[in-house]
């Protein structure tokens, strides 16, 4: 529902990422990992992503996301799974204590930066 | 559209045992067919670093006053004001409170909480791109027009909304979510996230129970299916039947913060 908040923050970091010395380069591709607790719909997000770039070094950029499954360790037989229904009890024991280990990101991993030559190489194709 | 997302990507099965996705979306083609001549940068940011820092300089302030800060959160019309409103006028003036209530638009929650008598700031989301929550630079701002040498208690009326309110750290010591027996039983089960991340529950309007075809023990389950052993208060608010454990609890928390 904020999708559009963490496009323009995804932007500024990604944007900030750049370095300095080359501050006239296209970013080609955003790797993200995103958490499947997050409350994030990836087509959303690009949706929000593609217009919020337009004219910053992101424009047209891609969105790569990477989703990442939800992972607990029971805390009292120290089992790990991976949660796929809504249901947070360990699949062994049955206890209810246990620790997320994955699932929560929503990270930016890292930004691709198209090299001038690339672009020129592509364009004379 | 009943297909899940996960199914869909499930074509695009990585080795590593994640699901990646990946969009051509039109003019991306170019660049993407020339991989060598792309160079990656690495970043390892959390996208939501900005909130969280602030929400820790959030936290830091209220542990300074001593307060004890209460995240309120429910879906639309399940009763966050109401409860607020006979849970102030149940603590009150043994516990000093102060209420910062958030809505997209209107000052309606403020204008009947102000009756209680404490310090209520209303923040319109409207002014922030009609935001469905409420996030911790919004509280750093409302933060300003509260007394916070002479309160105890901070609740914050989070905005209606059931998803993104629990992605957003304020600066809360504990959160509290209020499902209402006109909703669904199985609305845990469908909001995961947010009763994942509360540390209590209201089940609230029993006194609507005669009149509703509505499971107790069902939603209770659901509930403790997504946060086993989460305290759950069922109770009315309207009928203040059933608050005790409620008012107990939240008088607990405060007195914990009070004595450090």
């Amino acid at each position: 529902m904020h999708e559009m908040g963490i496009a323009m923050q995804i932007i500024e970091i990604a944007t900030a990422s750049i370095p300095k010395e080359e501050s006239d380069v296209t970013v080609a591709r955003v790797n993200l990992k995103v958490g499947k607790l997050a409350a994030v719909v990836s087509d959303s997000l690009r949706f929000c992503f593609e217009i919020a770039a337009k004219e910053t070094p992101l424009e047209g950029a891609e969105l790569d996301i990477e989703e990442i499954p939800v992972r607990a360790r029971c805390k009292a037989c120290d089992a790990e799974w991976t949660i796929e229904g809504p249901a947070f009890n360990c699949e062994k024991c049955d206890s209810g204590q246990i620790e997320i280990l994955s699932g929560r990101e929503l990270n930016i991993e890292s930004i691709e930066i198209a090299d001038e030559d690339t672009i020129n190489a592509d364009s004379g194709q | 559209m009943l297909i899940r997302d996960n199914r869909i990507q499930v074509a695009h099965h990585h080795q590593d045992g994640h699901n990646h996705s990946h969009p051509h979306a039109k003019g991306d083609t170019a660049v993407h067919s020339v991989k060598s001549g792309l160079r990656e940068i690495k970043v390892v940011r959390r996208v939501l670093d900005v909130n969280e820092k602030m929400a820790d300089e959030n936290r830091v302030l209220f542990n300074q006053h001593g307060i004890f800060v209460l995240n309120l959160m429910s879906s639309p019309g399940s009763g966050k004001t109401t409860t607020l409103e006979k849970t102030l006028a149940a603590i009150t003036p043994e516990i000093k409170c102060a209420v910062i209530v958030g809505d997209i638009c209107t000052t309606n929650d403020a204008d009947r909480l102000s009756v209680s008598g404490v310090p209520v700031v209303q923040i319109n989301t409207d002014e922030f791109g009609g935001d469905c929550h409420l996030a911790a630079h919004v509280i750093e701002k409302a933060a300003v027009s509260i007394p916070l040498n002479e309160i105890d208690l901070l609740i914050v009326e989070n905005i209606g909304n059931l998803v993104c309110p629990a992605e957003f750290d304020i600066g809360e010591d504990a959160r509290a979510v209020i499902l209402s027996v006109t909703e669904g039983e199985d609305k845990p089960l469908k909001y995961p996230l947010m009763f994942r991340e509360s540390d209590v529950a209201i089940l609230n309007k029993t006194d609507l129970l005669p009149y509703l075809d509505y499971d107790v023990e069902e939603a209770v389950s659901s509930i403790r299916q997504i946060h086993p052993g989460m305290p759950v208060f069922e109770m009315s608010s309207k009928t203040e039947a059933g608050m005790g454990p409620w008012l107990d609890w939240l008088k607990g928390q405060v007195r914990n913060k009070l004595q450090g």
